[in-house]
């Protein structure tokens, strides 16, 4: 534990420990409509902490994220579905399948040295060819979509994931929690070094000894796998699944906007991104209903003016500038 | 003395070009070497075959009793075999001590003990004052120094070191050149450069090899090398005579 404390700042720790207690009391302070917003907003710093690991940490541009929730998605699903195997033991097989996927696609793209612009094309052809193959695989229901039993639940059922939003609520900030701390032990650790090497100039991390193919791997692997339980939750927390819905790039774009914004290779961007974006969009919208501007496709065209401005004054993501303002980065020369 | 490095007959082609012609040399433990000649005679094309880039068309690299041709960059320098590039490649985002934590990392277990090499070599190589700065900050001299140290934190039996000089002023290279003897000296670290100035050259190898389109035109001693005529026609240039 001691070690995991290593170099992180007194106030930084403060700062995550204040973030945590609030997140930990918000659902005795918030509404069911905030609570849903809380939850939307952690699933995407899971899943954009997931992301992070692929092309913050280790430089390799992934836009088919949606595969992997997709996937994870689908099999805890069946699973449940078909079986009535529970979500837990559910989540195995979907960490699996998720990995193994990761595996193929990692595999294919860097034993045969594809790698940048190309590797992001190759990642949307498997989440588009996922889609595509979902909609005519009608064991989970084909294009109708998979939908799971749904009742009206007095308790919750952790062992099932059946239940009131507050439970999902806590299970999003767990899994939130839990990779945040294994993001920040990785990258302190031997492989997040080799990471950061090969994202910054790969044969230069080559030339030190370092096995790129095997750490890309590693990569891969752990973002897939880590995607996937994001799936297993979407699928248990909407209770629905529609391959064109879930394995559509739109939902990819989602994932990787968060990190973006928040700043892409930082531990805490892809929280602040995720806080901002979801807290943007649903501003927005009270926004422009209480000022009575409601035509069609303003919102998207403010929330994508904002994201432009976002980008062009802090190009490096929020998170870096953030870090300085609230001093827990000394600026380096 | 034994052979540290072993080159026999190593010939390379691409397409019409040969680039390294036959090419034969042994490097001595502890030894300093130098390979010179003119632009596009092979020096580089001959180092990347001994880094793992290139896989050599013919002949044989034996390095430290062990055939390491066609061996991948990262297990030539598993080896024991650290280069550097002509044209620097720090990781920019890094900090200067991050830069040679990851080369520490490969005979190290830990963070903590990476790290605490990485110190030692940043202090041989003037560079410990400036371990918090990112690499993309730095001055070229100091950059071309970070090249070093993150190299020679692998760890290294063999240093290749491709134009280190280049771009330095002579005082940079003077101090360059003396880090490096102070290297050689001090750990028996076995150097072999590629090298243009010939100040450096003269200052700290025991053998050079000169290349001429890829073939080996003379091997010796630095006076002796310098004066062959042969190698002042090709590459010191006809005015070096008078």
């Amino acid at each position: 534990m001691t070690r995991l404390l290593d170099g992180v700042p007194r106030r930084g720790l403060a700062w995550l420990a204040a973030l945590l207690a609030a997140l930990l009391a918000a659902p005795w302070l918030a509404n069911d409509y905030l609570l849903t917003v809380l939850i939307i907003i952690l699933y995407f710093a899971y899943t954009g902490q997931a992301w992070n690991i692929m092309f913050g940490f280790a430089g390799q541009l992934s836009l088919g994220h949606a595969i992997y929730v997709g996937l994870g998605g689908y099999t805890a699903a069946a699973l449940y579905f078909h079986f009535g195997i529970g979500p837990w033991i559910g989540l195995v097989a979907a960490v699996a399948v998720g990995a193994a996927c990761g595996a193929i696609i990692g595999f294919l793209a860097f034993r045969f040295g594809v790698g940048g612009v190309y590797f992001a094309i190759l990642t949307i052809a498997f989440a588009e060819f996922a889609r595509i193959g979902f909609d005519h695989f009608t064991w989970v229901g084909g294009s109708g979509g998979l939908f799971l039993p749904v009742a009206n639940y007095s308790q919750s059922d952790i062992w099932n994931l059946r239940g009131k939003p507050i439970m999902f609520y806590y299970v999003i900030l767990v899994l939130t929690v839990a990779a945040f701390v294994l993001c920040h032990a990785l990258l302190r650790s031997r492989v997040g070094y080799y990471w950061q090497a090969i994202r910054e100039d790969e044969a230069a991390a080559r030339a030190l000894g370092i096995d790129t193919f095997r750490y890309k791997m590693y990569a891969v692997l752990i973002s897939a796998g880590m995607t996937s339980v994001a799936g297993v939750f979407f699928a248990f927390y909407y209770n629905n699944l529609f391959p064109e819905q879930v394995f559509s790039i739109a939902r990819s774009i989602e994932i990787i906007l968060g990190p973006i914004i928040g700043g892409a290779g930082t531990l805490v961007g892809p929280i602040v991104g995720a806080f901002l974006l979801t807290g943007l969009a649903e501003t927005m919208w009270e926004l422009l209903r209480a000022i009575g501007l409601d035509a069609p496709g303003t919102r998207q065209v403010f929330y994508g003016l904002v994201l432009l401005a976002i980008i062009i004054v802090q190009p490096a993501g929020v998170w870096p500038w953030l870090a300085r303002l609230i001093g827990l980065e000394k600026p380096r020369s | 003395m034994t052979a540290l490095l072993s080159i026999d007959g190593v010939s390379k082609r691409f397409r019409g070009l040969l680039a390294v012609d036959n090419a034969s040399f042994r490097v001595t433990q502890g030894s300093i070497f130098a390979v010179i000649g003119p632009n596009g005679a092979g020096k580089t094309t001959l180092f990347n075959i001994i880094a793992g880039v290139l896989t050599p068309d013919q002949g044989s690299i034996i390095f430290a009793d062990q055939r390491v041709d066609g061996l991948r960059p990262d297990e030539i320098c598993r080896r024991g075999i650290g280069r550097t590039f002509q044209l620097v490649r720090p990781f920019p985002a890094l900090s200067v001590e991050d830069n040679v934590i990851v080369g520490a990392m490969l005979h190290r277990p830990d963070l903590t003990a990476a790290r605490a090499h990485a110190h030692e070599v940043l202090r041989r190589l003037d560079l410990f004052g400036k371990r918090d700065q990112l690499a993309a900050g730095l001055t070229l001299p100091d950059r071309k120094r970070l090249e070093v140290a993150r190299a020679l934190a692998t760890d290294p039996k063999l240093l290749l070191l491709d134009e280190v000089m280049a771009g330095l002023r002579p005082a940079e290279t003077d101090r360059m050149v003396a880090i490096l003897t102070t290297l050689n000296r001090e750990s028996g670290l076995t150097i072999l450069l590629i090298e243009h100035v010939m100040r450096a050259v003269m200052a700290l190898a025991e053998r050079v090899l000169v290349l001429h389109h890829g073939a080996a035109i003379a091997e010796g001693s630095p006076d002796a090398v310098v004066r062959e005529p042969a190698v002042v026609e090709s590459y010191l240039g006809a005015e070096a005579v008078d």
